[in-house]
């Protein structure tokens, strides 16, 4: 246990550091990679965790950044009080979306939340939500200064939104640790597993799965409106259904059910589809394909899984010659739905 | 009934059509394997590119419409052995991702070879018989759906390669012992599916046009569609594929204008869902405990 | 260190032999003696992937160039990146390309969107955001945005072109409008409702907005069909445009016909829905279209063919976007031509804000390219075409929309 709590505060001293050595664009990059990995956490909770599949957790993002984007522009609201409001719209609308989604399974979900997916560009475009909106224009914000009490810490723009995001990163990363490590968290993984046996041990299904919807949502929402701050830009077309495919993609990769999968799934969908581009300008989403493909062979469970196994190994390797004690079997199915 | 509901009825039956075909090749792909196929739409596709070029080479319409729906089979069984059957036993969630790959792959080699220009498709049907309420080509393909319905139908109830297949799909262990081999059956299923999604392909790029991009609007339509008529009920799915092409129609002529005819459509399919989980001609899932 | 003191030495050598030659070379990032690096954003995935070609055949035209020796001596080094028509991954280009790769400008990213997204950025860097590739009206904002330019004529002037032609010849025209529902789509209806004027506007019975996700636009075109209009202002993209132009022929509705520049083209639109269909459809134009039989022979689109044949043979002949990727391509040559040494981000924009009557010869005869440090809108000038069921037979005057009329 010890071991892992060094390996987590050594990662974040490396987290700490790297800002100032790397160039700010690169900097840039790890924000959104820190974006993502709060949404990816918000999507492996209700998918991973809990069995429900979302094919439309883009839309949450995009409720997500439109309030950040709106408040700021519009009513001046300083960023960093953007992330509440959208955290807490975002599990309303959730929430309210699980209650039907209740009675909907499998695939009847998976199209629910695609229609979601769907629709959402053409809703943030309707004409008489225009005045804040933005229609197809969308909007443009400010990116945020490093405050005044930081200055000479030699703090830029860039770097201090990267902070920024790590702190909210670190504090849903921590709370969501608890909630699903928790006895919350078993009944979550229960319903996932077995929803009738479940509802027999005393777990409430219905209200879990909603709430398990609409925290999920919160994740990804307040992920969103730390996205829009980076971009400084929302728009209809930022929010595609692909975006939700992508956050798909993202916690399949990183490791289903898995919290430090959220952190792996963030890495490849922020930097796999450029390595794509860097391959062939003329089939960029081929290269893409194949990465995809052969990620899910070569680590069905995921890199999350992988990297368990792989320590596994290692620690087996280790202890046989220390002591040759048996460490626990680590199975490569973990998450497996 | 006033001339213009009437037009839109009509106009939204053609389209409907289209939904209804690819449609069938989704359901098709459900029955053989329980999992709903997104690549489903540009495999499709790319067999259209297919024949598109066996026409360009002045091939006649029927034989480069036969070699494309064997190759559709062949495409098929070829992904499910090469790229699905290793992953088979992996989680949903991850041959869904697989799927996205696909589809990803197929849309980039297709711009790739073919570029992205609209191409015209041509209509094996007779232009003559122009009417304003349906061209001859809308009219045609609905039958050709409809004959692809009654032969899967057909199939399914009557063949005992058909009962080999849904026995498979139901339940793998028990059909293993009774001496169905399930891989093959799997492969089999895949090949059928690809080769209506060949058909549909093929009907659909005469209305549309051909480009890689022209299956992305269309498969959402065709899996609710899908869903809505019931996922493992072809004729469910074609009715479901005619209910969406009218219903959008009109909601978006008379209800609450284009922009938002599709997300309104949605929400009510997914209203009659939530009453009939199974959709509106589906069998209800009992699951053991 | 040996290796490191030659170049100096010829430094010096050339500093002694001609100080003033010297002192005339001002680089910033991205410039050098034997370099110029240039940055793009092209959606070569996704949705929008239709549009990658643009990028492709500027490329191909650059390593043309290159093979004949560059410009002024300097090859261009033309890095462009995949960002799939989605804001966010342009901005994260953008800074890729300026702060990365350092190059010395932008130039024809792609996409209303993408570069709205980066607009801001752009001129806080200081960084040209030259000629992008989207028609919207807010590039020509030199006051508040000096380090953006467009170059094709805006969506909104081609409106207002229609709306002058519609009031001239029917005035009293109940006009039916088809729109793709977004910027570019409301932009040209913008256009054409400020052209009608508050009276005009009346004109309009019925408008309808179709989603690029739609499969067909059936629905919509009996819908303006049954609104009683006898014109019809198409505004939508070239798969559309040619589901449009056959619907409105199989079901018998005979307006006046208007369709956009973008989804005008010959050989990738009217062929496919059938010229017979086609005949009459009036649109405007300023750069000549391939596969307009008019053009066949003509020198320069012959040059551009051979172009296309060498260094992009992969390129469809039939789609417009290859001319316009070539033709946008010259104009950045003639900027830089006219840079000379001077290739510093201020002279570029500087000399892209001094273009006086520059033909390229793959626009239509006399459109002349003009700017200035108040006129940030190069192409101004198109003109009205009618398709005769084999070609578009071009009438009237080329319209000057920076005049007024």
């Amino acid at each position: 246990m010890n071991r892992k709590l060094l390996a987590v505060l050594i990662l974040l001293l490396v987290a700490c550091v790297l800002p100032f050595v790397i160039s700010n664009y690169r900097v840039f990059q790890l924000t959104l990679v820190l974006v993502y990995a709060i949404a990816l956490l918000g999507l492996n909770m209700l998918t991973g965790y809990n069995g429900q599949i979302s094919l439309g957790h883009g839309a949450f993002y995009a409720i997500g950044a439109y309030c950040a984007a709106i408040l700021m522009d519009k009513w001046g609201v300083p960023y960093w009080a953007t992330l509440p409001v959208a955290g807490a719209v975002c599990l309303v609308v959730g929430f309210l979306f699980g209650l039907p989604a209740l009675r909907l399974e499998g695939l009847y979900l998976a199209l629910a939340t695609f229609a979601l997916g769907v629709s959402m560009p053409q809703l943030l475009k309707y004409h008489a939500i225009e005045e804040w909106t933005g229609g197809v224009q969308g909007i443009v914000i400010l990116k945020p200064d490093p405050p005044a009490f930081l200055a000479g810490l030699g703090l830029n723009q860039d770097r201090w939104l990267y902070f920024f995001s790590l702190g909210v990163a670190l504090l849903m990363f921590v709370l969501g640790r608890n909630l699903l490590h928790g006895r919350i968290g078993r009944a979550v993984i229960a319903i996932r597993d077995n929803p009738t046996a479940a509802q027999a041990m005393g777990v409430n299904n219905a209200l879990y799965k909603s709430l398990t919807f609409g925290v999920s949502a919160m994740y990804t929402g307040i992920a969103g409106a730390l996205g829009a701050i980076a971009v400084q830009f929302v728009a209809p077309d930022s929010f595609g259904i692909f975006l939700s495919l992508v956050f798909l993609i993202g916690i399949v990769v990183g490791g289903l059910a898995s919290i430090s999968g959220a952190i792996y799934g963030a890495f490849f969908i922020q930097f796999v589809p450029n390595i794509a581009d860097a391959v062939s300008k003329a089939a960029p989403w081929a290269i893409f394909g194949l990465f995809l493909i052969a990620f899910v062979y070569l680590l069905p469970a995921g890199i999350a899984g992988g990297v368990q196994m792989a320590r596994a190994r290692f620690m087996r390797a280790s202890s046989q010659s220390e002591a040759g004690g048996a460490k626990q079997p680590v199975t490569a199915k973990e998450g497996v739905s | 009934m006033s001339q213009a509901v009437l037009h839109q009825i009509f106009a939204g039956l053609a389209t409907g059509g289209i939904y209804a075909s690819l449609a069938l090749a989704l359901v098709m792909i459900y029955q053989a394997t329980h999992l709903v196929n997104f690549a489903q739409g540009e495999m499709a596709m790319f067999c259209t590119y297919i024949a598109w070029s066996l026409l360009q080479t002045g091939m006649g319409y029927w034989p480069a419409f036969l070699l494309t729906v064997g190759f559709g089979f062949v495409l098929g069984v070829v992904i499910e052995r090469v790229v699905i059957r290793p992953v088979e036993r992996s989680s949903v969630l991850s041959v869904v991702v697989v799927f996205i790959g696909l589809l990803a792959i197929l849309n980039s080699v297709a711009g790739w070879i073919y570029t992205y220009t609209i191409k015209p498709f041509p209509s094996p049907f007779p232009e003559a018989l122009a009417n304003p309420l349906m061209s001859p080509h809308e009219l045609g393909s609905i039958l050709v759906t409809l004959v692809v319905l009654v032969l899967l139908y057909a199939f399914f109830r009557f063949t005992p390669l058909g009962l080999a297949m849904r026995a498979a799909a139901q339940n793998p262990e028990s059909s293993r012992l009774v001496g169905i081999r399930v891989g093959w059956m799997l492969a089999l299923g895949w090949g059928l599916a690809s080769a209506i999604g060949a058909v549909a392909g093929m009907m659909i790029a005469p209305v549309v046009y051909l480009d890689p991009n022209m299956m992305g609007g269309i498969l959402l339509y065709a899996f609710a569609a899908a869903l809505l008529g019931g996922i493992d009920n072809p004729g469910g799915a074609v009715l479901g594929g005619f209910i969406m092409g009218v219903l959008e129609n009109l909601l978006g002529a008379f209800v609450i204008g284009n922009d938002l005819k599709l997300a309104l459509a949605l929400v009510l399919i997914v209203g009659v869902l939530v009453v009939r989980p199974s959709g509106l001609f589906g069998s209800v899932q009992v699951s053991r405990v | 260190m040996k290796r490191r003191l030659i170049p100096i030495a010829a430094l010096l050598a050339a500093a002694l032999a001609s100080p003033a030659a010297l002192a005339q070379k001002k680089y910033d990032p991205g410039a050098s003696d034997n370099e110029i690096k240039i940055g793009n954003t092209n959606p070569y995935s996704g949705p929008a992937s239709a549009y990658g070609t643009i990028g492709k055949t500027i490329a191909a035209y650059f390593n043309m160039l290159n093979s004949q020796g560059g410009i002024n001596g300097r090859k261009i080094s033309f890095i462009s990146y995949d960002d799939g028509y989605s804001p966010p991954k342009t901005v994260e280009m953008a800074r890729r390309l300026v702060e990365q790769d350092q190059v010395l400008f932008c130039f024809q990213t792609l996409g209303t969107p993408s570069n709205s997204a980066i607009h801001k950025y752009m001129n806080a860097k200081k960084v040209p955001q030259l000629f992008v590739a989207t028609g919207a009206t807010k590039w020509n904002d030199p006051k508040h945005y000096p380090w953006t330019m467009g170059w094709q004529p805006n969506y909104q002037t081609e409106g207002r072109i229609y709306a002058a032609h519609i009031l001239k010849n029917t005035p009293n025209a109940k006009i039916g409008v088809l729109y793709q529902n977004d910027d570019y789509g409301k932009d040209v209806l913008k256009g054409l409702e400020d052209g009608l004027g508050e009276k005009g506007r009346k004109l309009i019975v019925k408008k309808v907005t179709y989603e690029v996700t739609d499969p067909t636009v059936d629905s919509q075109i009996i819908q303006l069909q049954g609104s009683g209009a006898d014109v019809f202002v198409n505004i939508t993209t070239p798969k559309f445009a040619a589901q449009a132009v056959r619907k409105v022929y199989d079901i018998g509705w005979k307006p006046v016909h208007y369709l956009n520049n973008v989804g005008a083209s010959v050989g990738s639109v009217l062929k496919p829905a059938g010229f017979e269909k086609a005949v009459g459809i009036i649109s405007t134009f300023y750069y000549k279209d391939y596969t307009d039989k008019q053009w066949q022979n003509d020198p320069a689109v012959k040059k551009w063919e051979a172009f296309m044949k060498q260094w992009y043979p992969q390129g469809n002949l039939a789609d417009g976007s290859n001319m316009y990727g070539y033709s946008v391509a010259r104009t950045l040559e003639v900027v830089l031509k006219q840079a000379g040494d001077n290739l510093t981000r201020e002279n570029i924009m500087k000399q892209a804000a001094s273009l006086k009557n520059v033909e390229i010869d793959t626009l239509l005869p006399g459109i002349k390219i003009n700017t200035s440090a108040t006129d940030f809108a190069p192409i101004e000038a198109m003109q009205l075409g009618r398709f005769n069921g084999t070609q578009y037979e071009l009438f009237g005057d080329v319209i000057h929309t920076d005049k007024p009329q």
